[in-house]
Formats: C-alpha cells, sequence, structure tokens
C-alpha cells in the first residue's frame, strides 16, 4: 500500500508529502533550515525546547514543528517576523541560564544564525548550587543579577560526569533512560519551573539509584552535560581536539547482538566509544559493556 | 521493568497510612512479598501500574501524617505501586504542599503573599509572624511558617493555611479571627447560581433536597442526553474557567465518542490570584457541583467522572467528600443513578500546590499520577483526555450554571445577558473595596455598576482594577463603562479570565504589584518549555529592577526587553500559563502604572 500524500505550502512552495510525517520533516523536504533541539530522531519529540516554532495558518500561537503533523492543505512559514524573534528569543533564553560552550551538533550555529545576545538579560548570578527543591514559594531574585541553573559537577564514579550547569532540560536523557530507550528509569525530572532539574530520587550519587551505566543518556545529550569521563578530563584539561581524532566502526564483541560501534580514538587512546544512530539495532544505544568496558582496557584492570 | 529502591523503610506510621489509600498489599509486584505459588511468573504488574493514579493520594497521606515525605516512605509508595523512585520523586517535588527536604515543624503556617492580602493586613502579619516564629522555612521548634501563592480567600484577607501533621489543613480567614467561608457581596435578592449558598447545609443532602435539590437530575432524565446537550446548546453558555468555550459543543464532542470509557471533569482547581468564587459554591452549595456533574455524565455517557479540588481548600474538600457519601448512600450515585438506568462513578482527588494543574491537560496529567505538565493542543480533550480517553472538563461555576439553564429552561437563559456572553455570571470583587465577596450579576453589568456594588475602598479612587487575575489584564478609570463580557473585556485588551475583579486606588505604587505578579508566573511555571521556564525569571527579574530603580540600560530598554519576552511567551509557550504571563503587565506598561520615566 503507498502512503497517501498530502499537499502542503511551506514559505509559498506547495508541496507534496507523504500524510503523518511531521510539519518538521516536510519544511526540511522544501528545503527550509529549522533548529532543534530537545528533538531526536530516534523518539518521540518532547516538545519542550520550542526552537523549532513556526507559522502555521489559522493557528493562534506559533506551532512545534516537530510534533506537529502535517494536514492538508495547510500553509506553513518559517521565516516571518514572527518566527525569527521566537527562534532568538529561545536561543538568547537559553544561553544566558546554561552554558552552553561545550553544546555540539546545532547549536552554536544557529545561537549565531539567530543573532542572539544572552547577555543582555544582565551578568549571571554568583554560583550558589541548587536549593533542595521547594516549589512556589517565592524565589527571589537578586536585584541586577539573571539567574543560571548552576550547579556544582557530579563526578561520582569513572564513567560518565554530570554537569548540569550545562543542562538545558531537554528531556532527552530522561526518555532515553525510560519509556524510549532503556525502560531504567534512573533520572527524571524533578522541582518545578525554573527549578526544574534532572535528578535521581532525594539527587542520591548514581551508583546508588537504578542507574546501570548504559550510557544512552550520554550519547544523545546535546550539551555536554552529561558526558563520558574520559572526554570530560580532557576537556578540563584542554586537551580534547576532535580535529585529531578519528573514528574507526567495529562490532561490539561482548555478547552475540552485534552492536556497531564507533571508537573514537586520539593520540592512539580510545576516547569515547558511541554507536550510529542510524543502526537499525541499537539506533545509538549500547551497554555498559560497549560503552564504557573499553575503558578498563586503557586504565589497566 | 525492575524496580529499584533505597534502603531506607518507612515507619510504621507512614506504611499505615499509605496503606489506608492503596489497601493491604496483595501480590508482590506491589509489596505483599513473594507467594510460593508466584514461582518465576509475576503475577498482577499490569494491574499494579495501572494504579499509578493512586500516587497522588499516596503522598498527600504520607504528607499530611509526617508533615513530610522522607526516603523510606517514598520508596514503600514506589514499591507498592511499582513506580521507579526517580520519577515519584519527580512528581512529589512539583507540589508546593509537599516537602521533600529536611523534615519540617509539625505545624506548618501557609501565610498569602499574594497581591490582595498584601494590600489587606497581610504585610502586617507576615512582620508578626516572622517576629514569633523566625526566618521563612527555618522555624525550628513547633510551628513554623512559609509564604504561599494566592489561597483563594481575598475576600476575607489576610489569610494563612495551616498544616498540622497527623491532623490536616486548616484556613485561618482572617488570620485573627474567621468570618463566614460564604461571602456574597450582594443582597440575596435575584439569585440564580448562588441562590442556596449560605441558605442550605451544606453537610446535608436532605437540606439540599428540601432546597429544590436534585430535581434538575430528574429533569435531566426525563428528557434525555440529546435534550440536555440540546438545552445547552440553546442557552449560549459559555465556559466559566478563562477559555469561554461553549459547553453544548463540549459535551456533544464527548457524547457522540464512541464507548463508555470517557469521563467528565470539575475542575475546581481555582488558583488564579483573586478568584474564589468556586470555593464559595463549593462550600455553600456542594451537592449542586454533584448534581451537575451527574448530570454531565449522564449527558455524554460518562460512566465516570472526578472533582479535582485544589489542595488549599480543605473546607470544599471535607464537604464534597461528605456529599459524595451521602449522594452513593441515597442512590444517586453509583450503578443505577436514581433508578434511572445509567452507572455514574464520582471520585474527589485533591490537588497539593500547583497553580498549573487547573490547566486541562496538566489536570489530567496530575490524576494520572504524573508531573502536572501540559501537553500541546491538539488532539483536544473531548478527543484524547484523562488516560487517553474521551473527557469533558468543566468549570465548576459552568457547571453549576448547566443546573440554571434547566431549571430556568434554554430560551430565558439565553435571553439574559449580551449577544456573546449569556446567563449569569460570578464575579469575585476583592482589593481595595469596602464590601469584597462574590457577586452575581447579568452578563453585561459595567466594571463601574460592580465596583459601587462593591465599594471603592483605600483612597477612595480607582487606580486601576486587574480584571482576570494574575493572567488578566489592568484597565485604568477611564474605562470604567466597559462591559463585562467576553466581546467587552475583549475590547479594552483583557479577558474576562476567572472573573476576578482586583480593584487598586489611585495611591497604589504598582511597581511591588507588578513584580508580584511576575513572581507569580515564574514560581508556577511548570518549567517544561523555555519561553515559560526561563521567560518568566527573565521578566520578573525585569521588574525587580524597575521597582528598585536599577535597571539595565535605561527604563526604555527595560520596556524593549519586556516586549521581547511578552512575545516569545505568547507566541511560543505550550500552554496558557506561558502564553498570557505577561499580559497583565505588558498592559501595565501601556497603562504607564509602573516605571513612569
Ligand atoms: C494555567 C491555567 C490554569 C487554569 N486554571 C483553571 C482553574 O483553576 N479552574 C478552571 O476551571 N479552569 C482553569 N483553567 C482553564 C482550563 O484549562 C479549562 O479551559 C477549563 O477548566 C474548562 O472549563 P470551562 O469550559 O467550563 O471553562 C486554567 C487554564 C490555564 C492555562
Ligand atoms: S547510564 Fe543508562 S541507566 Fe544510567 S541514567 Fe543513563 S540512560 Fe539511565
Ligand atoms: S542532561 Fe543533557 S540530555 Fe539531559 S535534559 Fe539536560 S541537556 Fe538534555
Ligand atoms: S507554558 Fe509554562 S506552564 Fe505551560 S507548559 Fe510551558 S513551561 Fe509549562
Ligand atoms: S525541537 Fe521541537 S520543541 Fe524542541
Amino acid at each position: 500500500m503507498s502512503d497517501p500524500s498530502v499537499t502542503v505550502t511551506v514559505d509559498g512552495r506547495d508541496l507534496e508529502v507523504p500524510a503523518g510525517v511531521s510539519v518538521l520533516d516536510a519544511c526540511r523536504v522544501g528545503g527550509a533550515d529549522i533548529p532543534t533541539l530537545c528533538f531526536g530522531p530516534t523518539m518521540t519529540p518532547a516538545n519542550a525546547c520550542r526552537v523549532c516554532v513556526v507559522e502555521v495558518e489559522g493557528s493562534r500561537t506559533l506551532v512545534p514543528s516537530c510534533s506537529r503533523r502535517v494536514e492538508e492543505g495547510m500553509r506553513i512559514g518559517t521565516e516571518s517576523d514572527r518566527v525569527l524573534h521566537s527562534r532568538r528569543l529561545v536561543m538568547e533564553l537559553l544561553g544566558s541560564a546554561s552554558e552552553l560552550d561545550r553544546a555540539g551538533g546545532d547549536l552554536p550555529r544557529w545561537m549565531e544564525l539567530s543573532g542572539a545576545d544572552p547577555s543582555r538579560f544582565g551578568e549571571a548570578e554568583p554560583e550558589k548550587g541548587r536549593q533542595p527543591p521547594s516549589p512556589g514559594h517565592g524565589h527571589e531574585s537578586i536585584p541586577g543579577r539573571a539567574a543560571t541553573v548552576f550547579e556544582p559537577v557530579k563526578v561520582e564514579d569513572e564513567l560518565y560526569v554530570r554537569d548540569y550547569s550545562r543542562c538545558i532540560l531537554c528531556y532527552r536523557c530522561v526518555d532515553a533512560c525510560g519509556v524510549e530507550h532503556q525502560n531504567t528509569f534512573a533520572i527524571a525530572v524533578a522541582g518545578r519551573g525554573f527549578d526544574a532539574h534532572i535528578s535521581t530520587e532525594f539527587d542520591v550519587a548514581l551508583p546508588d539509584s537504578a542507574c546501570v551505566y548504559c550510557g544512552n543518556c550520554v550519547a544523545v545529550c546535546p550539551t555536554g552535560a552529561l558526558v563520558g569521563k574520559i572526554e570530560y578530563d580532557m576537556r578540563e584539561e584542554g586537551v580534547w581536539d576532535e580535529t585529531r581524532q578519528e573514528v574507526t566502526r567495529t562490532v561490539c564483541s561482548y555478547c552475540g547482538v552485534g552492536c556497531n560501534l564507533d571508537l573514537h580514538v586520539q593520540e592512539g587512546r580510545i576516547v569515547k566509544v558511541t554507536s550510529p544512530h542510524d543502526h537499525e539495532v541499537t539506533q545509538g544505544n549500547l551497554c555498559i559493556k560497549g560503552r564504557f568496558g573499553w575503558s578498563y582496557v586503557g586504565s589497566g584492570q | 521493568m525492575d524496580i529499584r529502591l533505597l534502603l531506607d523503610r518507612p515507619t510504621a506510621a507512614e506504611r499505615e497510612a499509605v496503606d489506608r489509600v492503596l489497601g493491604s498489599a496483595t501480590s508482590d509486584w506491589d509489596g505483599g512479598g513473594p507467594s510460593r505459588a508466584d514461582g518465576h511468573v509475576a503475577r498482577g504488574g499490569r494491574a499494579t501500574r495501572r494504579r499509578r493514579h493512586l500516587l497522588l493520594p499516596a503522598l498527600h497521606a504520607v504528607q499530611d501524617e509526617s508533615g513530610s515525605i522522607s526516603r523510606g516512605a517514598l520508596g514503600y509508595i514506589c514499591e507498592r505501586l511499582s513506580i521507579p523512585p526517580a520519577e515519584a520523586y519527580g512528581v512529589a517535588t512539583f507540589y508546593a504542599l509537599f516537602d521533600t527536604g529536611k523534615p519540617r515543624a509539625p505545624v506548618m503556617v501557609h501565610v498569602c503573599d499574594d497581591l490582595v492580602c498584601m494590600r489587606r493586613g497581610g504585610a502586617e502579619l507576615r512582620i508578626r509572624i516572622e517576629e514569633t516564629l523566625g526566618p521563612e522555612r527555618e522555624g525550628a521548634g513547633e510551628r513554623s511558617w512559609g509564604s504561599s501563592p494566592c489561597l483563594g480567600q481575598c475576600d476575607r484577607a489576610p489569610a494563612a493555611l495551616v498544616h498540622t501533621a497527623g491532623t490536616g489543613y486548616e484556613t485561618l480567614a482572617p488570620y485573627d479571627g474567621v468570618t463566614s467561608q460564604v461571602t456574597i457581596g450582594q443582597d440575596r435578592g435575584e439569585l440564580t447560581l448562588l441562590r442556596r449558598a449560605g441558605v442550605v447545609d451544606p453537610a446535608s443532602l436532605d437540606s439540599y433536597r428540601a432546597a429544590g435539590g436534585y430535581s434538575m437530575l430528574d429533569r435531566a432524565i426525563g428528557i434525555g442526553p440529546e435534550g440536555v446537550i440540546a438545552s445547552l446548546e440553546i442557552s449560549g453558555l459559555r465556559g466559566r474557567g478563562g477559555a469561554a468555550f461553549p459547553i453544548g459543543a463540549k459535551w456533544r464532542g464527548v457524547a457522540e465518542a464512541m464507548g463508555p470509557d470517557k469521563f467528565v471533569i470539575a475542575n475546581a482547581d481555582e488558583s488564579e490570584p483573586g478568584t474564589f468564587k468556586d470555593r464559595v459554591l463549593m462550600e455553600g452549595d456542594p451537592f449542586a457541583l454533584i448534581e451537575a456533574l451527574t448530570i454531565a455524565g449522564f449527558a455524554t455517557g460518562a460512566t465516570k467522572g472526578f472533582i479535582y479540588v485544589r489542595g488549599e481548600y480543605p473546607v470544599a474538600e471535607t464537604l464534597l467528600a461528605g456529599a459524595v457519601a451521602q449522594a452513593y448512600e441515597a442512590g444517586l450515585l453509583g450503578r443505577d443513578v436514581a433508578g434511572a438506568g445509567f452507572t455514574f462513578e464520582l471520585e474527589l482527588r485533591r490537588g497539593a500546590g500547583a497553580y498549573i494543574c487547573g490547566e486541562e491537560t496538566a489536570l489530567f496529567a496530575s490524576i494520572e499520577g504524573h508531573r502536572g505538565e501540559p501537553r500541546q493542543k491538539p488532539p483536544f480533550p473531548t478527543e484524547c483526555g484523562l488516560f487517553g480517553r474521551p473527557t469533558a472538563v468543566n468549570n465548576v461555576e459552568t457547571l453549576v450554571a448547566v443546573l440554571a439553564v434547566l431549571e430556568m429552561g434554554a430560551e430565558t437563559f439565553a435571553s439574559i445577558g449580551t449577544e456573546r456572553s449569556k446567563g449569569p455570571k460570578l464575579f469575585c470583587v476583592s482589593g481595595d473595596v469596602t464590601r469584597p465577596g462574590v457577586y452575581e450579576v447579568p452578563f453585561g453589568t459595567t466594571l463601574r455598576h460592580m465596583l459601587d456594588l462593591a465599594g471603592v475602598g483605600g483612597s477612595g479612587r480607582v487606580g486601576a482594577v486587574l480584571v482576570g487575575g494574575a493572567a488578566g489584564a489592568f484597565v485604568g478609570p477611564e474605562s470604567l463603562d466597559m462591559e463585562l463580557t467576553f466581546e467587552g473585556a475583549g475590547a479594552v485588551g483583557a479577558g474576562l479570565g476567572s472573573g476576578a475583579l482586583i480593584v487598586f486606588d489611585d495611591e497604589t505604587d504598582f511597581g511591588p504589584v507588578l513584580a508580584r505578579i511576575a513572581r507569580f508566573f515564574r514560581d508556577e511555571s511548570c518549567g517544561q518549555c523555555v519561553p515559560c521556564r526561563i521567560g518568566t525569571v527573565r521578566q520578573e527579574e525585569a521588574l525587580v529592577r524597575i521597582a528598585t530603580g536599577r535597571t539595565i540600560g535605561g527604563l526604555e530598554e527595560e520596556r524593549t526587553r519586556l516586549g521581547d519576552l511578552a512575545r516569545v511567551m505568547t507566541d511560543a509557550s505550550i500552554c496558557g500559563l506561558g502564553q498570557t504571563a505577561s499580559t497583565a503587565i505588558q498592559s501595565a506598561m501601556r497603562l504607564g502604572l509602573a516605571g513612569a520615566p
């Protein structure tokens, strides 16, 4: 059965796209360049960052392109003043609250393209660390300072580091750990509003939580908030250099599933292992052995 | 899914409190210990997870018992309901009435510091309480205190809500001498919606029936579901919860959905600052809400209903719980309601301190045992609502107005009011007025007339009126002749919202008022989407800067920044909270109420 198709208009151009695809897909087919942050290609859209909003005729507000399906006759605008404004403000707001200098992918590019100026909201407030969540109980702001999501970095084991001052609360790690991939539910969003943050129960250390160290959360984090320990250490030392890394594809030998592994090698040392997102079995996911097993080799254990 | 729990165990009292809500454990999956017959097959896992909607009631049980939610107690709930502890912690930390940090003093006083109380003795009350109990949330010993957003007692300001571990909640309004909770401002003369409030005994079904109660259910049964829905369509009744959606269309949508697996919900989360009309209805005439919701079930074919009442309304909650029990006993709920052959089960759910849970999709998530995070619409609730099933959510006042439609007839109802706003309407008048309270007037009444009824207090001259609460808009003295209708409010850039009218006299310093409104949204944002989560913070920071005279780049630059924030929040937020978080502030800027250069 061939898919029925629908006709939509993107920035004035008529397009025929399969029924049921997202507005985002349709726009991209039409050649529009639309940023996404919380959207992961292998996951159900979290619809949280709102950087992907576009104009849909007849809709009072802008529409998140990642999580809205196309409808026959939909007229979509991706470049209106309204769209560009929201895109810029979302980038400015994110940049004003989180440290984004280690973000990968599209984030730096869009920060630049949208003309965002995160510093316009004032100087960041002094680092104070997160208080236990007390939603709704009146948070005083420090006059003249811009609140941030600063939290002291969490180094609790030799495998990966959680540096939530870089977190943009995209929900990707939570979904990867939970319903979407791992079914472990070790981490969730706790607190409310600006205090919302990723946490284990009562903020216990990861080794005390349900975490099985599959690292699938690390694989989906777009900002470097979740990062392998080796990468974290190398970045802190200033020696992490992706231009000097080579990537070799291999098959994991720990069990019979046959996951593809991409070994990232810098100066003869394996510094990170990922799995290709387009692999039909793993979709980018691995288990502790595949993702972190090699580090024991390097560390001589 | 295996659940990995922390090692902490609950105390005996915590375990008992949870068991009172969940019953005793029955299978290994819900903490009963393995039985030999189970072998390797784990029975009951799916049935247990289907009980996730009991998470919020279980958390309440523990909080009520101990005054906080300990690791052991949370773990026991997770074990019983098969919920991963990180998720349950995420839910517990979403609500203002739950404490998950260090154990709290046995008595906790939540002192309202919102718009109305702060101008009606609340500021002095706070100082007094701080002197006796020490700094906010820190006081050791028997009693501690914390500030709270609007408690829905603006007619009896200054208000506080006291929680005593092991006993429960008590509202002190006013704090120093509680007065009657049914504050109807005007003469009782021509009341319809409020007819029985303050007249019948709210704890007695007999009293309700003697005053004509339950005769509208009989009438509904007489004319059948189609007759009820057709009447509502003719009546022109539109929702009183803020969105003004026609109730006839909503109920028809759910009625036409196939199968009995659908829901009706009374939205009694009333948390909009300055709003207390639903509280007065529920505290004065609780059976009316139950009768109306039963009619909703009958008309839509839903066999199950919920009343979601805000956690800060202990009196309403107690009265409703008693009323539900009496209605069951009298055969007016359950199977074969009133001998008419249809089933309608009704459950009461208590919110736990989250304005956002009044947003209908967040309300579903909250009942289901998830964080109260709204979701994108479409799909709309009539198609995909509670537990993914077709659902009709209505405001308390809207439901009570259904009884009025049936009683006076749809045509008569439609003849009251204006072209687009029909029937009687409740307004909550508070702030600088001499007779604060709920007023029932026909749609079309002017703001000036309302102020005449309630009497302008303070300096005696109006500075501005905040129409619709924090999510509403300020209108200045030049607009007092506006009609209080959906279209009339729209014409002056406001909305009727929840029907709150907060009056500020002309000596008001609006700087702190605007900063407080901004803080409300900062505190109440669910945190899901960027425009609202961070935008509400940047908006509040800017208003604090303006109020304290430390602008970045001068007032004009602050205005531009606020305008930019307003635009992204309105355009790109997921739900109505973010979309309206800047409405009042922008209206104040237009009226020149704050930061005049
Ligand atoms: C942030 C927010 C809070 C809301 N709070 C309430 C509330 O407390 N009570 C209510 O009836 N409606 C509230 N609403 C509106 C509901 O989403 C919904 O439209 C309403 O309950 C429908 O009932 P109605 O058609 O009878 O008005 C709120 C909406 C938003 C966006
Ligand atoms: S490593 Fe795996 S199990 Fe642990 S938090 Fe990340 S996704 Fe969850
Ligand atoms: S830690 Fe990373 S993946 Fe998780 S919410 Fe934050 S930014 Fe997203
Ligand atoms: S607009 Fe605010 S309250 Fe609504 S979903 Fe977004 S963050 Fe939550
Ligand atoms: S990418 Fe669409 S909301 Fe984040």
